[in-house]
């Protein structure tokens, strides 16, 4: 799916990451933790091809990105669903618009229109659909950008500290979707620095750990 | 052909939920609105004055190849003398359609503006004009002025172009210098729907990022912003030459004699010419703003 091979990544004289590699198996479900300022945005980044490595090859579904067109890279992240911190929404766009706008851009629908009011009752969303972005709580966006991360149905699923700005029974329930996407198959990889998080995960799924520090990716684990 | 009509009519037809990616309002929507409105408004004046100075060339042109005068300064017993032998010259000269002596009465009409309607001409020392028409080879002005001189020495040939050919240049500049308005107010159209989609595309810097994370095509992304700077550049330009056109058919008109000042507008199917602007306007807007985002787009991954 995604793969990264002796990866580095940096701007002028600082580098961020240094020989990184990494595979993210069809139907694996990976943790990215570090502290703040360690690279695991910008690896999530590179992992759809937001940055383009400094050296090192990083393929998504076996391409390389560096030599992947424009349309090519907008093709992957169709397979490619990603939840940020911020969500990102289109704020004069409702709820439902957001949802469905990996859809309307690659020119698709939904079979059944009904299918978007389950994917909002999937996330705990009914009765919000003409809601604008704003007008949510900071849950209730996470959930929102974790609906659209999903409604093209992608491979994988990349979330970037999604938990970072909610509570901890929010946090669970975001986990709780999380989980229940991988074990329909879907390949998830979650950058937090929250453990609690992640230990909790590990009592419900089989999931690696993998630490940034010092420029380097770690496999962790053991001291969780 | 068929493709490019169906590119053609699924651009003008849009995709409404497409429009509504990208958010609806802004300075800068105001901005290209006013800007191409303008424009057009401009663009009618200067299409009325390229126009109007055409058409006073070709009259003046037209004035020039075919009509000369012949001017006969004799004293009184022997101007029908002189006369008579200038129409046996001008009737065995080449080129000549048709020559004929202005009447009293005529002489009398073209002096009246200055002198009243009751002019003694058969007491008034009056030079006697022949009107002369040449055909379409035209005929040798120098080689008749010689002859002249040497068979009717008060015989002028004023064959116009003295005041006439320089009038016809100047129009034709000013006609060119019309088309080159509209070439530059074209540019300047551009540059500022041009302006206006840059900063439109920095100010939805967010809602290019959002788009190009849940995978859309720089196409895509592109056709957004171009459609709306298009139709607004249409609807703007279409606005701009109706009230150009008003404000042409508003001015003072002297006919078809009046100079181009007061004649500057159109006549009949020239009508037609201001129509194209708005399209025009569009197709300028269209380019400009194409080549804006595709340059914006290339810069972001």
């Amino acid at each position: 799916m995604i793969e990264l091979e002796q990866v580095s990544y940096g701007y002028g004289d600082r580098t961020l990451l240094s020989d990184i590699s990494m595979k993210l198996a069809p139907g694996s479900f990976h943790f990215l933790t570090g502290p703040s300022g360690a690279g695991k945005t910008t690896l999530i980044k590179l992992c759809y091809a937001e940055l383009i490595a400094s050296q090192g090859r990083v393929s998504l579904f076996d391409q390389d990105a560096q030599r992947m067109t424009r349309d090519d890279v907008a093709k992957a992240r169709r397979r490619i669903g990603v939840v940020h911190q911020d969500c990102q929404f289109l704020d004069h766009l409702s709820v439902a618009e957001n949802v469905s706008l990996p859809l309307t851009v690659s020119g698709r629908s939904l079979e059944n229109p009904s299918e978007l009011d389950d994917l909002l009752a999937w996330v705990g969303l009914t009765g919000q659909s003409d809601a604008k972005p704003p007008e949510l709580s900071g849950g209730e966006r996470q959930r929102a950008a974790l609906a659209r991360a999903v409604v093209m149905s992608p491979d994988v699923i990349l979330a970037d500290e999604p938990t970072g700005n909610i509570d901890w029974d929010m946090s669970l329930r975001l986990l709780k979707l999380l989980v229940e996407l991988n074990k329909m198959g879907k390949t998830v990889l979650i950058a937090t620095h929250d453990m609690n998080l992640i230990r909790s995960a590990k009592a419900q799924i089989q999931a690696r750990v993998l630490r940034i520090s010092n420029r380097q990716l770690q496999l962790a684990g053991a001291d969780l | 052909m068929n493709v490019r009509l169906n590119t053609l009519m699924h651009f003008i037809a849009g995709d409404a939920q497409a429009d509504r990616v990208v958010p609806p309002t802004g300075y800068t929507a105001r901005l290209t609105v006013f800007a191409a409105a303008s424009m057009a408004f401009l663009a009618v004046f200067a299409l009325a004055l390229s126009l109007a100075t055409g058409r006073v060339a070709d009259r003046w042109g037209e004035a020039l190849a075919k009509s000369s005068t012949i001017r006969i300064n004799a004293p009184v017993d022997q101007m029908d003398a002189q006369v008579l032998a200038v129409m046996e010259i001008l009737a065995t000269t080449p080129g000549i359609k048709d020559a004929r002596p202005l009447g009293d009465d005529e002489q009398r009409a073209l002096l009246e503006p200055w002198f009243g309607p009751d002019l003694p001409l058969d007491q008034l020392p009056i030079p006697k004009l022949i009107e002369v028409v040449e055909d379409s080879d035209g005929f040798d002005a120098d080689g008749l002025r010689a002859r002249l001189a040497g068979e009717a020495p008060g015989a002028i040939l004023d064959d116009h172009t003295r005041w006439r050919e320089p009038l016809v240049r100047a129009a034709k500049r000013l006609r060119a210098l019309g088309f080159v308005a509209i070439v530059l107010i074209a540019a300047l159209s551009g540059v500022v729907i041009t302006l206006a989609a840059s900063a439109a595309l920095a100010a939805n810097e967010q809602v290019i990022r959002v788009l190009r994370l849940v995978g859309a095509r720089d196409k895509y992304i592109a056709h957004a912003f171009v459609r709306r700077y298009t139709l607004r550049a249409l609807g703007g330009a279409s606005v701009g030459t109706v009230l150009g056109g008003l404000a042409i058919l508003l001015m003072p008109s002297a006919g078809d004699q009046g100079n181009f000042l007061t004649g500057l507008g159109f006549e009949g199917w020239q009508w037609l010419w201001p129509l194209l602007i708005p399209p025009l306007a569009a197709l300028v807007a269209f380019v400009a703003t194409r080549q804006t985002a595709q340059t914006v787009l290339q810069e972001k991954r």
